[in-house]
């Protein structure tokens, strides 16, 4: 038998029961469609996370004070782990290091602002003029905090968006003098709008020079040092430097935690990418069950055809040409249910995108082609017994059957 | 007498019915020539319908030798069998056994299909069985849109297209009345005029006496094996005595 021939034969067995044709490729359909949805909100989900921690800055070493225990609580811990401060003469000390580029501190703590007659509360942060730079933010208006002494600072400062917009509305923000706990300040920038995000919202952040702000909270210590590796290969490097210079600086003892965006960003997808498979794997489930109903109706076919394959026999059909007419017809229905599966994710995935448009859900490709190719392989695997069934029948009895 | 086209000798053809033997062929010699007209009849159960399948190399024999145009065909394997009756071999049934789906002419072209004959040779030959048996305007028809004698015309063009030797016929007028039986019988006649061996299988006296050769059967053996003289069908002279 020809090959176009025996794809016409499979295609007006399939045709020739409309029903029980569409029942199969629409369960072969599902199973592939859910696939490549389940894989597109897997893989979005981590594209998601990424880009938000992309957003953050690059090349970022973040040093913390105090050290993160792995161990567990111990009693002994809490009695005599009292860190050090983290100062801004250690800030700048990291300067010092080869692989770095840019250092940020930060004093973060929460105070009122006040201006003609409105009150708000206000997250503050004390930095310094690299902030911006290593953060990776834009202003809407005005200059930044002018780079100068680190130990100093003019008193000014630099607002997010929706703190204008509440505290200002439509009058110019510009210049004008605002009360920040009890230290009167001029605004001389504007942070553009950035929305939601991971990590601070630097939209309701009021930003001070470091100085002023630790005066403010009347402490010594820094929320986070932001480095900035001079590259993506000095990350490591910079990691250790920054790492050698603390301890030095804290006699001998490093009571800070050192971590790398990289590290987090890698956890991240890992940890997400593994997701994404799991649920792929679930979503294979279905496919499992697909191939399956594809055996349980290529054999209710066989059935039903007893009287044609004898008669196929009678007129000269070999065992392996009857085998391949079947085998055919189930891969055909396979591959028509993994085509319309695979339209069907995608339109699923691009109603999710439409719907929510910050979330990345597009199906990885190797979820694409492994769901593409399950659903095949499954499809002919479970049609190889009912095909080898119709071969092996007893034409004369075959024949009989009517 | 032409050259043998079927030997059988000591052909034994036994089912296994439960725990019991049942001897649907006992030690059956019986030779056909080519372009022989054969009616095999006998009572239900005499393994008449037996002897077809075993003819059309559609079952196997327990015993005995099997000989088409004399080659042994019974240690054929199932390819090579298939391969034969693809080749030597057309097949008419009591209920036709058309393909429901098909059409027509797709059922004709199915031996040819099966057979792997390239579409344009196929059509040519379809379209040619078509008006010689008079279904050119029934071509693109089902078989649940055809008479009970055209399907049946259907399924001789479907057995003769490969241009077999020989042509087995199973109760062929059984679904007939009797105006369409009798123009089946004509077809098929006509087609035993040309050279072809036919082989009826029928229960009906009258058609098995149009045959110019009658195997009795009954019990599985061979009762009567009974000759037409040539004279009371003068227009059939041709044929071998």
């Amino acid at each position: 038998m020809r090959t176009p021939d025996l794809i016409r034969f499979a295609r007006d067995a399939a045709t020739g029961n409309p029903l029980r044709t569409f029942l199969l490729v629409l369960a072969m359909a599902i199973g592939v469609a859910a696939v490549v949805v389940l894989t597109a909100l897997g893989d979005g989900a981590r594209r998601y996370v990424l880009n938000e921690f992309s957003s953050i800055g690059s090349n970022l070493v973040i040093v913390l004070p105090g050290r993160s225990q792995t161990g567990g609580f111990s009693p002994g811990n809490a009695i005599t782990s009292t860190p050090r401060d983290l100062t801004v003469d250690d800030a700048q000390a990291l300067l010092r290091a080869s692989a770095v580029h840019r250092v940020a501190p930060l004093a973060v703590g929460t105070s009122e602002i006040s201006v003609g007659g409105k009150l708000r509360e206000v997250m503050v942060a004390g930095t310094t003029a690299e902030f911006i730079d290593v953060r990776r933010l834009a202003l809407a208006q005005g200059r930044f905090l002018p780079p100068g002494d680190w130990r100093r600072g003019a008193s000014e400062a630099v607002i997010g968006a929706k703190i204008r917009d509440e505290m200002f509305g439509r009058e110019p923000a510009l210049g004008q003098l605002v009360r920040v706990g009890d230290r009167r300040f001029r605004i001389v920038g504007v942070l553009a709008s950035t929305g939601q995000g991971l990590g601070m919202n630097t939209d309701e952040l009021v930003i001070v020079p470091v100085a002023l702000a630790q005066a403010m909270f009347n402490s010594n210590t820094l929320f986070r040092i932001l480095v900035e590796a001079s590259s993506r290969e000095a990350i490591e490097p910079a990691k250790a430097q920054v790492t050698e210079i603390i301890r030095l600086r804290h006699e001998g003892e490093l009571d800070v935690t050192i971590i790398t965006q990289d590290a987090v960003l890698a956890t991240f997808d890992r940890l997400l990418g593994t997701m994404t498979l799991a649920v792929a794997g679930i979503a294979a489930i279905s496919l499992a069950v697909a191939g399956i109903l594809v055996m349980n109706v290529m054999l209710v076919s066989v059935a039903q055809r007893t009287a044609e394959i004898g008669l196929l026999k009678a007129l000269g059909a070999t065992g392996a040409t009857i085998r391949n007419a079947f085998l055919t017809e189930a891969a055909m229905l396979s591959i028509a249910g993994a085509v319309l599966g695979f339209a069907l994710g995608h339109a699923g995935a691009a109603i999710i995108r439409q719907l929510y448009p910050a979330y990345p859900a597009f199906p990885p490709d190797w979820a694409v082609l492994a769901g593409l190719g399950t659903a095949l392989l499954t499809g002919i695997v479970f049609g190889v017994l009912p095909a080898r069934q119709a071969a092996r029948l007893d034409p004369v009895q075959s024949l009989a059957k009517r | 007498m032409g050259a043998a086209l079927i030997e059988l000798s000591g052909i034994e053809r036994v089912f296994q019915l439960g725990d019991s033997e049942v001897h649907a062929l006992r030690r059956l010699d019986v030779s056909i020539s080519a372009g022989e007209y054969v009616a095999v009849m006998g009572p239900s159960g005499s393994g008449k319908s037996t002897l077809l399948n075993l003819l059309g190399l559609l079952d196997r024999p327990n015993a005995g030798v099997y000989r088409l145009e004399g080659r042994d065909v019974t240690t054929l394997s199932a390819e090579e069998q298939a391969r034969v009756r693809s080749e030597r071999i057309g097949f008419v049934f009591q209920s036709f056994h058309l393909v429901p789906r098909l059409t027509a002419a797709e059922n004709i072209a199915l031996p040819m299909i099966l057979a792997g004959i390239a579409p344009a040779q196929r059509s040519a030959r379809v379209a040619r069985a078509l008006a010689d048996y008079g279904l050119e305007n029934r071509a693109d028809h089902r078989p649940d849109q055809l008479s009970g004698g055209q399907r049946q015309r259907v399924a001789i063009a479907r057995a003769t297209i490969m241009q077999p030797a020989l042509i087995l016929a199973d109760e062929p007028t059984g679904n007939l009345d009797r105006a369409t039986g009798e123009e089946v019988m004509r077809l098929l006649e006509e087609l035993n005029a040309r050279g072809v061996t036919l082989i009826v299988v029928t229960h009906d006296g009258g058609l098995g006496a149009r045959a110019r050769r009658q195997l009795l059967m009954e019990d599985g053996a061979l009762h009567h094996d009974h000759w037409r003289p040539a004279d009371t069908t003068p227009d059939r002279c041709a044929l071998p005595t």
